[in-house]
């Protein structure tokens, strides 16, 4: 019978939560790393042994993790992670320039055919390569060195390099999002970058359709369909149809628009899955009530998925890179919260029940489903 | 033989227990007691200081003898009892929350 790995990073440290087809009784390993922040754990679509986790802390810095056992044992690889070249200055808060300054690995992204190479991306933000296994990062600096690197903002978070989608029909193309720069295409494997935010609106920003300087959450493809991609912006939720040229807004009947992440069935490319948040001050769902919403039409008409989750009293946060899918006959969708709830529906957001409930702030969570 | 104490977190990066115990070439002093360490224990690059320019990373402390040595020059002697092995070099985790 098929199983189903989920891959959980906090606050304090990792776990991993291991159950069969059913998925109703999980195992719970961990914490992995304790005490540090683990931002992400990924495993290589390549090999699902092969593992790998972003392990940082404010006192001892950025460590990465790999283990070729599932989970079983880590082995600490390569941390250093050093700009190609003077990495000159992007925007501060203020307006003032900044030098870039390596703060984290926000993402890892193994590559989809080769269980050695593996992409990170970082805060402040650039993209990095490493293609033996995670122990030598190269910068690929043609990203942050595009013309418009210089205006490039922090999010309230940091300016941090958080979503890395690779193209599984053709291999030379990446797209990638900063918070607050936008969303960027490569065509060739990451040496020349085209900011793609035609059609976002930001009301944050002094031009608010400018070409770069929009706070990207988070975005998401089917990969049988690579040309299509949904995006959760700070406000509103978006949808191109031209890999990324242009866009339009699906938020649709949606409550509020705000959000983190978002995702898309496994067999059903038109079927979308957000989490509204009230505000970007107000960072809990409205009303107290945890409620994801699923669109089976590719955005707009949107409807709550709430059996089995809080509707009452409930103001957790759900962030950008804590959702995922499994791609069992029966998709199953599993997010985590920061008040430390892993939620699993085993029916496509149909039902839900909580794997655990009283982890550390939940920062991630990915799933692997297995042979 | 310096004696180096280490934070837990960066005991379990090295894998060890306790205390460690080096022999440094040389004037013993911060930046050759941390070669040392981190030729010894190559997993604590960059958890103490940064990996190129060698800065102490801004929440790690040394102290020695009572003492904070922390804003010391990188060459400057350690104290006689560190350099004789009668009081250990600690690496410290600046107390903060979180």
């Amino acid at each position: 019978m098929s199983g189903i790995r989920v891959l959980v990073g906090t606050r304090k440290g990792a776990f991993v939560l291991s159950g069969d087809g059913k998925r109703d009784d999980w195992d719970v390993s961990g914490p992995h790393f304790p005490g540090w922040e683990i931002y992400h754990v990924k495993g290589s679509p390549a090999d699902p042994d092969r593992l790998y986790a972003s392990q940082s802390s404010g006192w001892f810095g950025q460590l990465i993790q790999r283990s070729d056992d599932g989970g079983k044992s880590w082995t600490q690889v390569g941390g250093a992670f050093e700009y190609d070249g003077v990495p000159g200055t992007h925007q501060w808060y203020d307006g003032t320039p900044r030098p870039w300054e390596f703060k984290r690995v926000w993402h890892l992204e193994p590559s989809l055919n080769d269980p050695d190479t593996v992409y990170a991306g970082v805060e402040d933000a650039a993209l990095f390569r490493s293609e033996d296994g995670g122990q030598q990062w190269q910068e690929l600096s043609g990203l942050r060195r595009h013309d418009s690197g210089p205006q490039w903002q922090p999010g309230a978070g940091g300016m941090c390099l958080h979503t890395i989608l690779l193209d599984p029909v053709d291999p030379q193309r990446i797209f990638v999002a900063i918070s607050a720069a936008g969303a960027f295409r490569s065509d060739d494997a990451g040496k020349t970058w085209t900011p793609i935010n035609r059609g976002l609106r930001s009301e944050g920003i002094p031009d608010q359709d400018a070409e770069v300087g929009h706070c990207v959450h988070r975005i998401a493809m089917h990969p049988s369909r690579p040309d299509v991609l949904f995006m959760q912006k700070h406000w509103d939720v978006m949808r191109s149809d031209d890999a990324g040229d242009s866009w339009h807004e699906v938020s649709g009947d949606l409550p509020t628009d705000f959000g983190f992440p978002i995702d898309v069935h496994a067999h059903e490319p038109e079927t979308v899955f957000v989490v509204p948040i009230k505000s970007d001050s107000e960072h809990f769902p409205l009303e107290g009530k945890l409620r994801v919403y699923r669109s089976r039409t590719g955005g707009n008409e949107w409807e709550a998925l709430t059996n089995g989750l809080p509707q009452s009293d409930c103001y957790v946060n759900v962030l950008r890179d804590a959702m995922a899918v499994d791609s069992l006959d029966s998709c199953g969708v599993y997010f985590g919260t920061t008040g430390g709830q892993v939620y699993a529906s085993p029916d496509a957001g149909d039902s839900w029940a909580p794997i655990v409930r009283d982890l550390p702030p939940v920062l991630s969570v990915e799933v692997q489903t297995l042979p | 033989m310096i004696r180096v104490v280490l934070p837990a977190h960066l005991r379990t990066i090295a894998r060890v227990d306790g205390e460690v115990t080096l022999d440094v070439e040389g004037s013993v002093t911060q930046r050759s007691v941390l070669d040392a360490l981190e030729a010894r224990y190559p997993t604590l690059r960059g958890t103490i200081r940064d990996r190129s320019t060698h800065k102490r990373r801004a929440f790690v402390r040394f102290f020695a003898c009572e003492q904070d040595l922390s804003h010391e020059q990188p060459d400057d002697p350690l104290p006689d009892a560190v350099a004789a092995g009668t009081e250990p070099f600690l690496v410290v985790g600046a107390m903060a929350g979180g």
